[in-house]
């Protein structure tokens, strides 16, 4: 691991599922993320992915990728154009940083509007046991 | 705003007002959003199960005896949930009233950052403190016009910082939608068992009168019998076209729908004798005058309405060359 080396990319089909178990698992009952009526009603095409889901996310691309051992201590990020239901969200990552045992990765998601989220993830490996 | 006698009523588009507001704003922060808010529920498996399986991560460290909680769950512990929480303190709620109140009635949440101190497990009861770090002047977003707010949150289990959260959302006045709302209709003529054949005959680019069967008298608008004898029966006859402008009044005001002012109306003598409201078209409303000749035209308006309309008869020889 070395800066400027990029992560494979982790496309998360976005599903009016994932949008609504995510606002749930994440105890959002706001209704833009689960009626689509009222999403309207609020100047919305359609229900849009709440930012808990969005954060939750961004920790797994990082997790998957480094495995296990990897241990988040901070996840900063800004919401751009939303994920609406039938569109796809293309996560990338760039390593930033890397200090010590500390690692910080920009990361970027893209969807089909433009950049749903951007932000950096910083984290540090647990030692092998 | 109601406090001071002397304080003008609030008006929304005013420099004031939006200074006043921000001033009422601003002194939010730094006061608590939340002051020892509890977590509905300890630490648990089964949110963190339903979690994983929302969001599909599959860590093995979030299963098991050893179990800890994803770390970017930290906020969900201090959700309120479908019945939302009870016993926060009321400067935030007051807060969003105000933005609420000045027309920002929407919310999305715009950044989260979090840090995280020491993994949280099952059992462990979360408490928090949230202070109300920033409200920002006005800014213009593609969403719309609203205020930012920040407020950090300090997560504790116990005594113990487990983790800290800022989060802003940004309020906002809906932006009017980007599509320009489509021109309105014209108005559309009601057509009836007796003026049925006057729209067929636009339809087809003709201007048809009635003529009185027992006395040949033509008559225009179409009426159910003749206004000189009485007679019931009546055939048709089509315009030749050429007419001259009758009268006419300019419209300034009230504006319709469908219609810019200044335009002319006009009261048009057709050749045959009879009159007819309508327009001149391609002819400024300022140049339109009595007597001047004008000649039968049609234009289809909104896609689907054909008028019978007029233009200058010298502008006749250009419009055919030039359709407009």
């Amino acid at each position: 691991m070395r800066a400027g080396d990029e992560l494979p990319p982790l496309e998360i089909p976005i599903t009016r599922t994932l949008i609504v178990a995510g606002a749930i698992a994440s105890r959002d009952y706001q209704d833009v993320h689960h009626d689509p009526e009222l999403a309207r009603q609020k100047g919305s095409p359609d229900i849009f992915m709440n930012i808990l889901t969005t954060n939750g996310l961004v920790g797994r691309y990082i997790t998957d990728h480094f495995g296990p051992r990897t241990v988040l201590r901070k996840v900063a990020i800004r919401l751009g154009a939303p994920n609406y239901p039938g569109d796809t969200m293309v996560l990338t990552g760039t390593i930033e940083a890397l200090e010590d045992t500390t690692a910080t990765v920009r990361i970027v998601g893209t969807n089909g509007i433009g950049n749903h989220v951007t932000g950096t993830v910083t984290f540090w490996m647990r030692d092998a046991e | 705003m109601g406090d001071d006698p002397d304080t003008p009523p609030p008006q929304p588009d005013s420099h004031h007002s939006a200074a006043n507001l921000l001033t009422r704003l601003k002194a939010y922060e730094g006061r608590p959003a939340a002051v020892a808010g509890v977590g509905k529920d300890p630490v648990n498996l089964p949110m963190i199960r339903h979690w994983c399986e929302a969001l599909g991560d599959t860590n093995p460290v979030y299963t098991g005896s050893d179990a800890v909680a994803p770390p970017t769950m930290l906020q969900a512990w201090t959700m309120g949930g479908l019945t939302g929480h009870t016993g926060r303190s009321s400067a935030y709620d007051e807060l969003l009233a105000l933005l609420d109140e000045s027309g920002c009635t929407s919310v999305v949440a715009t950044d989260c950052e979090q840090e995280y101190l020491r993994p949280l497990r099952p059992g462990d009861r979360v408490t928090f403190d949230t202070v109300i770090e920033s409200v920002s002047g006005r800014k213009t977003t593609r969403l719309g016009t609203g205020h930012f707010v920040t407020t950090r949150t300090d997560v504790r289990v116990g005594e113990t910082l487990v983790g800290t959260h800022r989060f802003r959302i940004l309020k906002y006045a809906p932006a009017q939608r980007k599509k320009t709302p489509p021109r309105p209709s014209r108005p559309r003529p009601v057509v009836n068992r007796d003026n049925a054949g006057f729209w067929e005959g636009v339809e087809q680019h003709r201007l048809l009168i009635q003529r009185c069967t027992s006395c040949a008298t033509l008559r225009f608008p179409w009426l159910p019998g003749c206004a000189h004898c009485g007679g019931p029966d009546w055939d048709t006859v089509e315009a030749s076209g050429e007419g001259s402008v009758y009268s006419y009044v300019v419209m300034h005001h009230p504006p319709f729908p469908a219609f810019d002012p200044p335009y002319a109306v006009v009261l048009v003598e057709l050749a045959e004798g009879v009159r007819m409201v309508s327009n001149v078209v391609g002819t400024p409303y300022d140049k339109v005058r009595i007597g001047m000749p004008v000649r039968l035209d049609f234009r289809t308006y909104d896609g689907d309405l054909t008028l019978p309309v007029f233009r200058a008869a010298a502008d006749e020889a250009a419009a055919e060359e030039a359709p407009v």
